[in-house]
Protein backbone atom coordinates (compact mmCIF):
# COMPACT_ATOMS: atom_id res chain seq x y z
CA UNK A 1 0.00 0.00 0.00
CA UNK A 2 2.47 2.51 0.71
CA UNK A 3 5.24 1.64 -1.98
CA UNK A 4 2.34 2.71 -4.57
CA UNK A 5 2.06 6.20 -5.34
CA UNK A 6 5.89 7.25 -4.53
CA UNK A 7 5.81 10.58 -6.25
CA UNK A 8 3.09 12.67 -4.75
CA UNK A 9 3.81 10.91 -1.29
CA UNK A 10 7.50 12.23 -1.34
CA UNK A 11 6.92 15.56 -3.43
CA UNK A 12 4.20 17.35 -1.36
CA UNK A 13 4.55 15.95 2.80
CA UNK A 14 6.52 19.20 3.50
CA UNK A 15 3.78 20.04 5.78
CA UNK A 16 0.71 18.17 7.46
CA UNK A 17 -1.84 19.85 5.69
CA UNK A 18 -0.97 19.28 2.55
CA UNK A 19 -0.77 15.37 2.83
CA UNK A 20 -4.47 15.73 3.77
CA UNK A 21 -4.94 17.90 0.31
CA UNK A 22 -3.66 15.68 -1.33
CA UNK A 23 -5.26 12.21 0.10
CA UNK A 24 -8.52 14.37 -0.30
CA UNK A 25 -8.06 14.73 -4.06
CA UNK A 26 -6.94 11.25 -4.57
CA UNK A 27 -9.44 9.87 -2.50
CA UNK A 28 -11.83 11.88 -4.46
CA UNK A 29 -10.56 10.56 -8.08
CA UNK A 30 -10.17 6.98 -6.81
CA UNK A 31 -13.78 6.94 -5.56
CA UNK A 32 -15.36 8.49 -8.76
CA UNK A 33 -13.21 6.18 -10.85
CA UNK A 34 -14.11 2.81 -9.39
CA UNK A 35 -18.03 4.10 -9.41
CA UNK A 36 -17.71 4.70 -12.88
CA UNK A 37 -15.53 2.20 -13.52
CA UNK A 38 -18.07 -0.50 -12.01
CA UNK A 39 -20.78 0.53 -13.68
CA UNK A 40 -19.69 0.59 -16.96
CA UNK A 41 -17.43 -2.75 -16.76
CA UNK A 42 -19.54 -4.79 -19.34
CA UNK A 43 -20.06 -1.92 -21.53
CA UNK A 44 -15.85 -1.34 -22.02
CA UNK A 45 -14.60 -3.59 -24.71
CA UNK A 46 -11.31 -6.00 -23.03
CA UNK A 47 -8.80 -4.76 -25.18
CA UNK A 48 -9.01 -0.84 -24.69
CA UNK A 49 -9.63 -1.10 -21.39
CA UNK A 50 -6.44 0.46 -19.77
CA UNK A 51 -7.31 3.83 -22.28
CA UNK A 52 -10.80 3.67 -20.96
CA UNK A 53 -9.96 3.88 -17.81
CA UNK A 54 -7.44 6.99 -18.07
CA UNK A 55 -10.03 8.52 -20.01
CA UNK A 56 -12.37 7.85 -16.66
CA UNK A 57 -9.84 9.00 -14.23
CA UNK A 58 -8.54 12.15 -16.11
CA UNK A 59 -11.55 13.46 -16.62
CA UNK A 60 -12.12 13.52 -13.02
CA UNK A 61 -8.68 14.49 -12.05
CA UNK A 62 -9.39 17.88 -14.62
CA UNK A 63 -12.73 18.23 -12.25
CA UNK A 64 -10.19 18.52 -9.38
CA UNK A 65 -7.90 20.44 -10.64
CA UNK A 66 -10.41 23.20 -11.72
CA UNK A 67 -12.17 23.55 -8.23
CA UNK A 68 -8.97 23.25 -6.17
CA UNK A 69 -8.11 26.49 -8.49
CA UNK A 70 -11.05 27.57 -7.72
CA UNK A 71 -11.66 27.36 -4.30
CA UNK A 72 -8.39 26.30 -2.69
CA UNK A 73 -5.24 28.73 -4.18
CA UNK A 74 -2.93 28.33 -1.91
CA UNK A 75 -3.37 24.25 -1.67
CA UNK A 76 -3.48 24.31 -5.48
CA UNK A 77 -0.06 26.31 -5.33
CA UNK A 78 1.58 24.02 -2.39
CA UNK A 79 0.63 20.59 -4.67
CA UNK A 80 1.45 22.22 -7.77
CA UNK A 81 2.63 19.75 -10.78
CA UNK A 82 1.21 16.91 -8.34
CA UNK A 83 -2.32 17.16 -8.91
CA UNK A 84 -2.46 16.63 -12.76
CA UNK A 85 -0.18 14.31 -12.04
CA UNK A 86 -2.74 12.29 -10.08
CA UNK A 87 -3.79 10.77 -13.63
CA UNK A 88 -0.39 8.30 -13.66
CA UNK A 89 -0.80 7.35 -9.64
CA UNK A 90 -0.57 3.63 -9.78
CA UNK A 91 -3.43 3.45 -6.78
CA UNK A 92 -5.90 4.59 -8.96
CA UNK A 93 -5.01 2.78 -12.02
CA UNK A 94 -3.84 -0.75 -9.83
CA UNK A 95 -7.28 -0.44 -8.09
CA UNK A 96 -9.42 -0.01 -11.37
CA UNK A 97 -7.46 -2.99 -13.14
CA UNK A 98 -7.58 -5.33 -9.68
CA UNK A 99 -10.71 -4.40 -8.15
CA UNK A 100 -13.51 -2.13 -9.59
CA UNK A 101 -13.59 -4.24 -13.20
CA UNK A 102 -14.78 -6.97 -11.52
CA UNK A 103 -17.11 -6.14 -8.82
CA UNK A 104 -20.37 -4.50 -8.27
CA UNK A 105 -20.91 -0.56 -7.38
CA UNK A 106 -20.59 -0.55 -3.69
CA UNK A 107 -17.60 -3.11 -2.85
CA UNK A 108 -15.53 -0.66 -5.45
CA UNK A 109 -16.74 2.78 -3.64
CA UNK A 110 -16.50 1.64 -0.39
CA UNK A 111 -12.81 -0.26 -2.24
CA UNK A 112 -12.47 3.83 -3.12
CA UNK A 113 -12.91 5.04 -0.13
CA UNK A 114 -11.08 2.50 2.27
CA UNK A 115 -7.81 3.21 -0.31
CA UNK A 116 -8.25 6.53 -0.40
CA UNK A 117 -7.86 7.06 3.36
CA UNK A 118 -5.21 4.66 3.72
CA UNK A 119 -3.15 6.86 1.41
CA UNK A 120 -4.38 10.09 2.69
CA UNK A 121 -2.90 8.82 6.74
CA UNK A 122 0.05 7.77 5.21
CA UNK A 123 1.20 10.81 3.96
CA UNK A 124 -0.30 13.19 6.37
CA UNK A 125 1.59 11.02 8.83
CA UNK A 126 4.88 12.10 6.88
CA UNK A 127 3.93 15.30 6.47
CA UNK A 128 3.79 15.56 9.75
CA UNK A 129 7.08 13.84 10.78
CA UNK A 130 8.76 16.43 8.55
CA UNK A 131 6.78 19.48 9.59
CA UNK A 132 7.60 18.76 13.07
CA UNK A 133 11.00 17.96 13.11
CA UNK A 134 11.73 20.66 9.88
CA UNK A 135 9.20 23.44 11.03
CA UNK A 136 8.45 23.14 14.73
CA UNK A 137 4.91 23.10 13.83
CA UNK A 138 2.16 20.69 13.02
CA UNK A 139 -0.79 21.75 10.98
CA UNK A 140 0.64 25.26 10.70
CA UNK A 141 0.51 25.58 14.85
CA UNK A 142 3.72 26.28 16.21
CA UNK A 143 4.89 23.29 19.18
CA UNK A 144 8.10 25.51 19.59
CA UNK A 145 9.51 28.83 20.06
CA UNK A 146 10.36 30.88 17.05
CA UNK A 147 14.17 30.77 18.80
CA UNK A 148 14.50 26.62 18.50
CA UNK A 149 16.24 25.20 16.26
CA UNK A 150 14.60 22.84 13.98
CA UNK A 151 16.46 20.32 11.50
CA UNK A 152 15.55 22.17 7.58
CA UNK A 153 17.03 18.87 6.44
CA UNK A 154 13.31 17.36 7.04
CA UNK A 155 11.55 19.71 4.85
CA UNK A 156 13.94 19.94 2.14
CA UNK A 157 13.91 17.27 -0.85
CA UNK A 158 16.72 14.65 0.96
CA UNK A 159 14.61 14.69 4.45
CA UNK A 160 11.85 13.08 2.32
CA UNK A 161 13.54 9.90 1.15
CA UNK A 162 14.96 9.78 4.16
CA UNK A 163 11.67 9.97 6.66
CA UNK A 164 10.16 8.10 3.84
CA UNK A 165 12.59 4.84 3.85
CA UNK A 166 13.11 4.83 7.70
CA UNK A 167 9.57 5.02 8.24
CA UNK A 168 9.20 1.71 5.52
CA UNK A 169 12.21 0.21 7.43
CA UNK A 170 10.37 0.47 11.16
CA UNK A 171 7.37 -1.36 9.28
CA UNK A 172 8.85 -4.13 8.04
CA UNK A 173 10.92 -4.12 11.05
CA UNK A 174 7.54 -4.78 12.76
CA UNK A 175 6.65 -7.20 10.34
CA UNK A 176 9.43 -8.99 11.04
CA UNK A 177 9.10 -8.99 14.72
CA UNK A 178 5.43 -10.51 14.53
CA UNK A 179 6.36 -13.32 12.15
CA UNK A 180 9.28 -14.50 14.32
CA UNK B 1 23.48 31.47 -23.30
CA UNK B 2 20.18 31.27 -22.01
CA UNK B 3 20.05 27.52 -23.65
CA UNK B 4 22.85 26.43 -22.04
CA UNK B 5 21.45 27.27 -18.28
CA UNK B 6 18.12 25.78 -18.95
CA UNK B 7 20.11 22.82 -19.63
CA UNK B 8 22.66 23.05 -16.83
CA UNK B 9 19.75 24.04 -14.44
CA UNK B 10 17.78 20.48 -15.51
CA UNK B 11 20.42 18.04 -15.28
CA UNK B 12 22.19 19.20 -12.20
CA UNK B 13 19.82 21.99 -9.61
CA UNK B 14 17.02 20.88 -10.24
CA UNK B 15 17.55 17.63 -11.16
CA UNK B 16 14.08 15.32 -12.01
CA UNK B 17 14.21 12.34 -9.55
CA UNK B 18 16.38 14.01 -6.64
CA UNK B 19 14.98 17.45 -6.20
CA UNK B 20 11.35 17.47 -8.19
CA UNK B 21 10.81 14.22 -7.13
CA UNK B 22 9.03 12.89 -10.93
CA UNK B 23 9.75 9.61 -12.03
CA UNK B 24 10.50 7.90 -9.01
CA UNK B 25 9.46 4.46 -9.92
CA UNK B 26 11.54 3.62 -12.69
CA UNK B 27 14.35 5.20 -10.55
CA UNK B 28 14.14 3.04 -7.66
CA UNK B 29 12.53 0.09 -9.89
CA UNK B 30 15.41 -0.16 -12.66
CA UNK B 31 18.34 1.06 -10.45
CA UNK B 32 20.09 -2.41 -9.79
CA UNK B 33 22.44 -2.49 -12.79
CA UNK B 34 24.27 -0.11 -14.55
CA UNK B 35 23.91 -1.46 -18.08
CA UNK B 36 19.82 -1.78 -17.74
CA UNK B 37 19.74 2.28 -16.29
CA UNK B 38 21.95 3.52 -19.03
CA UNK B 39 19.22 1.35 -21.49
CA UNK B 40 16.25 3.18 -19.65
CA UNK B 41 18.14 6.37 -19.68
CA UNK B 42 18.55 6.27 -23.66
CA UNK B 43 14.64 5.35 -23.87
CA UNK B 44 14.04 8.46 -21.44
CA UNK B 45 15.74 11.14 -23.71
CA UNK B 46 14.59 9.96 -26.85
CA UNK B 47 10.64 9.84 -25.56
CA UNK B 48 10.71 13.12 -23.30
CA UNK B 49 12.30 14.90 -25.78
CA UNK B 50 9.73 13.95 -28.68
CA UNK B 51 6.89 14.15 -25.91
CA UNK B 52 7.78 17.75 -25.37
CA UNK B 53 8.03 18.63 -28.80
CA UNK B 54 4.47 16.89 -29.66
CA UNK B 55 2.62 17.92 -26.59
CA UNK B 56 3.91 21.50 -27.59
CA UNK B 57 2.79 21.59 -31.04
CA UNK B 58 -0.87 20.04 -29.60
CA UNK B 59 -1.00 22.71 -26.86
CA UNK B 60 -0.70 25.70 -29.20
CA UNK B 61 -2.13 24.73 -32.49
CA UNK B 62 -5.17 22.81 -31.60
CA UNK B 63 -5.82 23.28 -27.77
CA UNK B 64 -5.11 26.79 -27.78
CA UNK B 65 -7.46 28.03 -30.92
CA UNK B 66 -10.22 25.72 -29.77
CA UNK B 67 -10.10 27.36 -26.45
CA UNK B 68 -10.09 23.88 -24.72
CA UNK B 69 -7.02 24.28 -22.49
CA UNK B 70 -8.38 21.98 -19.66
CA UNK B 71 -8.60 19.19 -21.68
CA UNK B 72 -4.77 19.23 -21.30
CA UNK B 73 -4.16 16.67 -18.75
CA UNK B 74 -6.25 14.19 -20.95
CA UNK B 75 -4.84 14.90 -24.39
CA UNK B 76 -0.89 14.59 -22.88
CA UNK B 77 -1.54 11.50 -21.64
CA UNK B 78 -2.52 10.09 -24.77
CA UNK B 79 -0.31 11.48 -26.71
CA UNK B 80 2.12 10.13 -24.68
CA UNK B 81 0.69 6.99 -24.37
CA UNK B 82 0.22 6.83 -28.31
CA UNK B 83 3.68 8.44 -29.38
CA UNK B 84 5.43 5.35 -26.81
CA UNK B 85 3.81 2.76 -29.11
CA UNK B 86 4.38 4.48 -32.22
CA UNK B 87 8.15 4.82 -31.10
CA UNK B 88 8.04 0.97 -30.34
CA UNK B 89 6.61 0.12 -34.20
CA UNK B 90 8.83 2.51 -35.64
CA UNK B 91 12.02 1.07 -33.67
CA UNK B 92 11.16 -2.77 -34.58
CA UNK B 93 10.79 -1.75 -38.38
CA UNK B 94 13.88 0.18 -38.85
CA UNK B 95 16.43 -0.31 -35.84
CA UNK B 96 16.38 -4.11 -34.94
CA UNK B 97 19.40 -3.51 -33.03
CA UNK B 98 18.38 -0.58 -30.78
CA UNK B 99 14.78 -2.14 -30.48
CA UNK B 100 16.70 -5.00 -29.12
CA UNK B 101 18.04 -2.57 -26.40
CA UNK B 102 15.74 -0.54 -25.80
CA UNK B 103 12.19 -2.43 -26.84
CA UNK B 104 12.01 -3.74 -22.99
CA UNK B 105 12.43 0.00 -21.55
CA UNK B 106 9.80 1.75 -23.88
CA UNK B 107 6.41 0.26 -22.13
CA UNK B 108 7.86 1.20 -18.85
CA UNK B 109 8.12 4.85 -19.60
CA UNK B 110 4.14 5.44 -20.64
CA UNK B 111 3.69 5.24 -16.43
CA UNK B 112 6.44 7.61 -16.21
CA UNK B 113 5.13 10.27 -14.30
CA UNK B 114 8.30 12.72 -15.24
CA UNK B 115 7.42 12.74 -19.05
CA UNK B 116 3.60 13.80 -18.20
CA UNK B 117 4.85 16.02 -15.57
CA UNK B 118 7.76 18.12 -18.04
CA UNK B 119 5.57 18.22 -20.69
CA UNK B 120 3.00 20.48 -18.40
CA UNK B 121 6.16 22.14 -16.49
CA UNK B 122 7.42 23.37 -19.85
CA UNK B 123 4.33 24.99 -20.33
CA UNK B 124 3.56 26.34 -16.87
CA UNK B 125 7.11 27.94 -17.76
CA UNK B 126 5.85 29.37 -21.37
CA UNK B 127 9.05 27.91 -23.06
CA UNK B 128 9.34 28.30 -26.34
CA UNK B 129 9.76 25.08 -28.78
CA UNK B 130 13.05 25.09 -29.06
CA UNK B 131 13.55 25.86 -25.49
CA UNK B 132 10.82 22.99 -24.60
CA UNK B 133 12.83 20.28 -26.34
CA UNK B 134 15.96 21.40 -24.82
CA UNK B 135 14.43 21.29 -21.58
CA UNK B 136 13.01 17.75 -21.63
CA UNK B 137 16.53 16.82 -22.93
CA UNK B 138 18.44 18.02 -20.61
CA UNK B 139 15.69 16.61 -17.62
CA UNK B 140 16.02 13.24 -19.17
CA UNK B 141 19.97 13.51 -18.65
CA UNK B 142 19.48 14.11 -15.22
CA UNK B 143 17.27 11.35 -15.16
CA UNK B 144 19.69 9.21 -16.65
CA UNK B 145 22.61 10.68 -14.15
CA UNK B 146 21.24 10.42 -11.34
CA UNK B 147 19.84 6.58 -11.95
CA UNK B 148 23.37 5.76 -13.35
CA UNK B 149 25.08 7.48 -9.92
CA UNK B 150 21.94 4.83 -8.16
CA UNK B 151 22.67 1.96 -10.08
CA UNK B 152 26.40 2.17 -8.98
CA UNK B 153 25.98 2.59 -5.81
CA UNK B 154 23.03 -0.40 -5.30
CA UNK B 155 25.48 -2.27 -6.98
CA UNK B 156 27.67 -2.44 -4.10
CA UNK B 157 25.23 -2.25 -1.68
CA UNK B 158 23.83 -5.86 -2.59
CA UNK B 159 27.11 -7.07 -1.35
CA UNK B 160 26.58 -5.59 1.74
CA UNK B 161 25.15 -6.82 4.96
CA UNK B 162 22.45 -4.57 5.34
CA UNK B 163 19.46 -4.81 8.09
CA UNK B 164 16.93 -7.31 7.62
CA UNK B 165 14.20 -4.57 8.03
CA UNK B 166 16.36 -1.91 5.34
CA UNK B 167 16.64 -4.56 2.78
CA UNK B 168 15.26 -3.53 -0.33
CA UNK B 169 13.24 -0.39 -0.61
CA UNK B 170 13.86 1.32 2.07
CA UNK B 171 17.72 1.61 1.67
CA UNK B 172 17.14 2.70 -1.66
CA UNK B 173 15.13 5.33 -0.52
CA UNK B 174 17.72 6.40 2.13
CA UNK B 175 20.68 6.18 -0.60
CA UNK B 176 18.58 8.23 -2.86
CA UNK B 177 18.03 11.23 0.15
CA UNK B 178 21.92 10.79 0.20
CA UNK B 179 22.37 11.18 -3.17
CA UNK B 180 19.92 14.08 -3.07
CA UNK B 181 21.66 16.12 0.00
CA UNK B 182 24.63 15.33 -2.54
CA UNK B 183 22.31 16.97 -5.45
CA UNK B 184 22.18 20.35 -2.74
CA UNK B 185 24.98 21.33 -3.51
CA UNK B 186 24.62 22.41 -7.00
CA UNK B 187 21.63 24.51 -5.91
CA UNK B 188 22.91 28.45 -6.80
CA UNK B 189 24.36 27.86 -9.85
CA UNK B 190 21.61 28.90 -11.84
CA UNK B 191 18.76 30.76 -10.33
Amino acid sequence: MLVLGTCPTLAVTTAAINGIGMGAATTFVLVCSNLIISMLKNLIPNKVRIAAFIVIIATFVTIVDLVMKAYTPDLYKALGIFIPLIVVNCIILGRAEAFAQKQSIWPSVLDGIGMGLGFTLAITLIGSIREIFGNGSIFGLRLLTEQATTVLIFVLPPGAFVTYGLLIAIMNRIKLRLKI
Amino acid sequence: MEYILVIISAVLVNNVVLVQFLGICPFLGVSNKIDTSLGMGVAVVFVMSLANLVTYLIRNYVLVPLQIEFMQTITFIFVIAFLVQVVEIILKKAAPALYQALGIYLPLITTNCAVLGIAILAIQKNYDLLMSVLYAAGIAAGFTFALVLMAGIREQLALADTPKGMRGFPLSLVTAGLLSLAFMGFSGIVK
